[in-house]
């Protein structure tokens, strides 16, 4: 039956369940992440961004909200040009942050 | 020296023009409606941004203050406009005339029962900056449940920069208070999650983004953007908070073991009241009006009325001292006919 609209599965974000194993490891091995003041310094710097929505700082908020195959699939857009690294005011280096992601999310994030 | 210096207000702003009065040689009346001197900076623990015990700077003030004449729970009961001076009535039934009044009122705290849909005073596990820095003085609230601090929220800007509270203004200290407060309950809480729901996050004073990083970066504070907006209770007494995460652009929530509310600052009615009855204006944030608010805050229009402190708009303490000092100066002046 059509009701002339449909119901997409909620976006909503429960922190309750956020499974944030995954990000402490990331912050072991990466204690910078949590420096991420959400300015968007890197996005605006980024060559993939106008073509594909890449964009660091949404990763790094998605990786916090438990939205992990959002900031994967966001990612693979990346061409780690560093670019990111070099405007980051809170002296995040996002390149090398970007590899830990894909290290450690890699396997269920393809 | 016989001239009569009245200093409304016994708050850090009150004391401090006393004592600098008192090291000019002069004697001022200090006049305080409470049973005790030291305003809110008393209800305080530790302040920032260098975590020295507030005790210290009121207890300090308090000891240098000692000399000038102090009426505790003392009120202006009215104030008579006489040709070149004031004949103030107090509630105790002494009368002065003095030519010069300090106004050194302070400010209100919002009442967060105002805003119904964040629950205070209805909710067990909802409470207020001043109820925090309460527990951080006694260790007594029964809301701080030791055996229980898994989760805990901060709610940014209650009833400040929200028209339908009647305040439209920022309140200026309680983004650095809430960032301070979260990192004290982390400190005593490490395995609690501490979440800020800001707005705008406004480090303004010295060394005030350093906290903010500090509480990022060493205590893995959660900084979410967007206001809350509504509390509501589980059957375990816990409260479930709702915003949107507006740098996801997602709906958010969560159920925190305890909630605090970062009241803001409003004008004294008290203040007010006395404003009128000297005709000093209001200005259009309900706190004193200066002369202007750029070369003159410390100035009231009326020729002999001064002001120092948070009666004129949300201060820091060290912002507070240094008006008072300036105040006390300008009374100085005054008196010498200088000015
Ligand atoms: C939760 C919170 C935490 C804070 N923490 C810090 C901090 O860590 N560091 C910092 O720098 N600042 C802090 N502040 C700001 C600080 O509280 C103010 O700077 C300070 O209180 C201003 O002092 P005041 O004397 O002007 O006003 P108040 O503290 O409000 O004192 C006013 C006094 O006047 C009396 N009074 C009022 N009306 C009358 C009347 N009509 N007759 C007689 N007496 C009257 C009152 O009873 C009171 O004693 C904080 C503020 C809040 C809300
Ligand atoms: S490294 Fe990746 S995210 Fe950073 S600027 Fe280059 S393409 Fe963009
Ligand atoms: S530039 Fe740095 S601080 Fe700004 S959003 Fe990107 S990672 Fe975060
Ligand atoms: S200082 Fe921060 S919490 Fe307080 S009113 Fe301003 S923006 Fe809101």
């Amino acid at each position: 039956m059509d009701f002339g609209f449909k119901i997409s599965p909620s976006s909503a974000i429960n922190l309750d369940n956020v499974d944030l194993t995954k990000f402490e490891e990331l912050h072991r091995m990466e204690p910078d992440v949590y420096k991420c003041m959400a300015c968007g310094s890197c996005s605006a710097t980024c060559p993939a961004s106008p073509f594909s929505g890449m964009s660091m700082r949404k990763v790094i908020t998605a990786l916090q909200r438990g939205k992990e195959k959002e900031a994967v699939a966001m990612l693979r857009n990346c061409m780690l040009c560093g670019k990111c690294s070099m405007v980051c005011p809170r002296g995040i280096n996002t390149r090398h942050l970007i590899l830990s992601i894909f290290r450690i999310y890699r396997e269920d994030g393809k | 020296m016989k001239e009569n210096i009245v200093i409304i207000g016994g708050g850090i702003a009150g004391l401090e023009v006393a004592v600098q009065l008192l090291d000019l040689g002069y004697k001022p009346i200090v006049i305080e409606k409470r049973d005790r001197l030291g305003g809110h900076v008393a209800d305080w623990n530790l302040l920032f941004p260098d975590m020295i015990p507030a005790r210290d700077v009121v207890g300090n003030l308090i000891a240098r203050a000692s000399e000038a004449n102090i009426f505790l729970n003392t009120e202006i009961s009215f104030v008579n406009k006489l040709k070149d001076s004031y004949n103030i009535m107090l509630s105790n039934g002494i009368s002065i005339n003095t030519r010069i009044i300090v106004m050194t009122t302070g400010f209100a705290l919002f009442d967060a029962a105002k805003k119904e849909e964040y629950g205070y005073g209805v909710y067990d596990q909802v409470m207020t900056n001043k109820d925090l820095e309460h527990w951080f003085n006694t260790g007594d609230d029964k809301r701080v449940n030791d055996s229980a601090m898994n989760a805990v929220g901060f709610v940014h800007c209650v009833g400040s920069r929200d028209e339908k509270a009647r305040n439209p203004q920022c309140s200026k200290v309680c983004c650095i208070t809430a960032i301070k407060q979260a990192i004290e309950l982390k400190q005593r809480f490490p395995e609690a999650m501490v979440y800020c729901f800001y707005m705008d996050l406004r480090m303004f004073g010295k060394k005030y983004e350093d906290f903010y990083i500090n509480a990022q970066r060493d205590y893995g504070i959660r900084f979410i953007r967007g206001r809350v907006s509504e509390v509501s209770e589980n059957i375990d007494g816990r409260v479930i908070v709702k915003a949107e995460d507006t740098l996801s652009g997602k709906p958010v929530k969560v159920t925190l073991d305890l909630l605090v509310l970062m009241a803001g600052i409003i004008c004294n009615t008290d203040s007010t009241r006395l404003a009128n009855m000297v005709s000093l204006p209001i200005d259009s944030d309900g706190f004193l009006k200066s002369r202007d608010n750029v070369a003159e805050i410390i100035e009231s229009p009326r020729d002999g009325i001064f002001y120092a402190g948070a009666c004129t708009g949300p201060k820091t303490v060290p912002e507070t001292l240094a008006e008072a000092r300036a105040a006390a100066l300008k009374v100085h002046l005054f008196i010498k006919g200088l000015k």
